[in-house]
């Protein structure tokens, strides 16, 4: 059996570049968050949503700044206020859009360029594993 | 006596339904992508299994932040695919093998794995995805399913390592049931991906099939990857790989390779696909 020290397992995901792993300190910020965009897994849910989104989320305990990080759909906010992907992949569902262009909003690229970089296989992880050894 | 006769492992991209859904299996797009998976599909044809273990993550959709299971098995009758927001998959139902599952269950908890029990809940494409890629359109599956969820969304999931031994405490359970049953177990998930933030899009060919070579290895190296090493190199979704290890682990310490396949892309993540049996 290891022992994993728990502390020195959880520092080292502040060391990969563009990456929010969802440990638990994110699970309890974004509770609230999460199980809002969990409700639109019902499809009477979307409707409400879509036919007043501010009203919707006022029935929810979260935050005006992640309210209106839903209202804009500014997924890389909802991420540091502890949404997580498969949660938050409801509300882009509900959008409509595919799982990729919504991923792409997070990056540095537009929808085109995004799925060119897939197309031509995917992101290098060159330079990209971790800030400390900057390899 | 019931065996465990052989491991698929397969990424559970729900793209890949989609696809299959609207009949583009073959098209310019996915055709690459699926005809890796003619071979199994031919294969399982001949094999014939009477149960798959199916171990695969749930992506919000049978369980929310309310509970949070590491290890839950389905000891159900049946499961009805979920509507994970655009409506269910139009894919039959899956239909559970209650004897052989409370068996698994009840054998693993004794053997120190403290399993969550579940009878009731609607499975994703984490679970349909893979019946669709393994046994095309059909009007039943032609298999009853035991799944087996693994929480790799919250952190931390399980180590590989406790995937690993929960294989092997698996295939002790199967070994115990007297019935004469044909047992597959599938691993899926994977291979790299990064769903989130500046770095999505991450993919890591060598490292997948590195992985790939290690699971048909007569060594258990595998079991001891950290999850670190996941995030780094395979992106911070690819840490779905350990559950690859639950099925590897089932299959003893040597396995031979009966098919393997690689492919990029699918929308944003590498596709895997590999079957073993034990040697
Ligand atoms: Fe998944």
């Amino acid at each position: 059996m290891s022992h994993t020290d728990i502390h020195a397992y959880l520092a080292e995901f502040d060391d990969i570049p563009g990456t929010r792993v969802f440990t638990a300190k994110r699970a309890r910020q974004g509770y609230h968050l999460n199980q809002f965009a969990m409700s639109l897994m019902k499809a009477e849910n979307r409707e409400r949503f879509k036919a007043d989104e501010r009203a919707y989320l006022d029935d929810w305990a979260i935050s005006e700044e992640a309210k209106l990080a839903v209202l804009a759909r500014d997924y890389n906010a909802l991420l540091d206020m502890g949404g997580n992907i498969y949660f938050l992949s409801k509300l882009f569902s509900t959008d409509g859009i595919a799982f990729a262009e919504a991923v792409s909003t997070m990056t540095d690229m537009s929808w085109p360029e995004y799925r060119q970089m897939m197309l031509e296989g995917g992101r290098s992880p060159e330079g990209v594993r971790s800030i400390r050894e900057g390899r | 006596m019931a065996r465990i006769t052989a491991g698929v492992g397969s990424s559970h991209v729900p793209l890949l339904g989609v696809a299959h859904d609207q009949g583009k299996e073959r098209d310019d797009y996915f055709g690459p992508i699926f005809a890796g998976y003619d071979w199994t599909r031919e294969w399982e044809k001949r094999e014939k299994p009477d149960v798959v273990i199916l171990v695969y993550n749930d992506h919000a959709s049978a369980f929310d932040m309310k509970i949070i299971p590491t290890f839950a098995i389905g000891c159900g009758e049946r499961y009805a695919p979920a509507d994970e927001g655009w409506g269910p998959r139009k894919v039959p139902d899956v239909i559970g093998h209650p004897d052989l599952a409370w068996h698994i269950a009840q054998s693993l908890v004794l053997d120190e794995f403290d399993m969550t029990i579940i009878n009731e809940m609607d499975v994703d494409h984490g679970l349909t995805v893979p019946l669709s890629m393994m046994f095309g359109a059909c009007e039943q599956w032609p298999t009853t399913v035991i799944p087996l969820a693994v929480n790799v969304v919250t952190y931390p999931p399980p180590s590989g390592n406790r995937c690993w031994a929960l294989g092997e405490a698996i295939a002790r359970a199967v070994e115990s049931f007297p019935e004469d049953l044909n047992v597959q177990i599938w691993g899926t998930g994977g291979m790299s991906h990064q769903l989130q933030g500046a770095r999505a899009g991450l993919i890591n060919p060598e490292w997948d099939n590195r992985f790939l070579d290690l699971l048909e290895a007569d060594n258990d190296a595998v079991r001891h990857i950290p999850h670190i090493e996941y995030l780094r190199e395979t992106g911070s979704e690819g840490i779905e790989m350990v559950m690859w290890l639950i099925m590897r682990g089932a299959l003893g310490p040597r396995v031979k390779t009966l098919h393997r396949h690689y492919h990029v892309p699918c929308s944003n993540t590498a596709i895997g696909h590999i079957v073993l049996a034990p040697d």
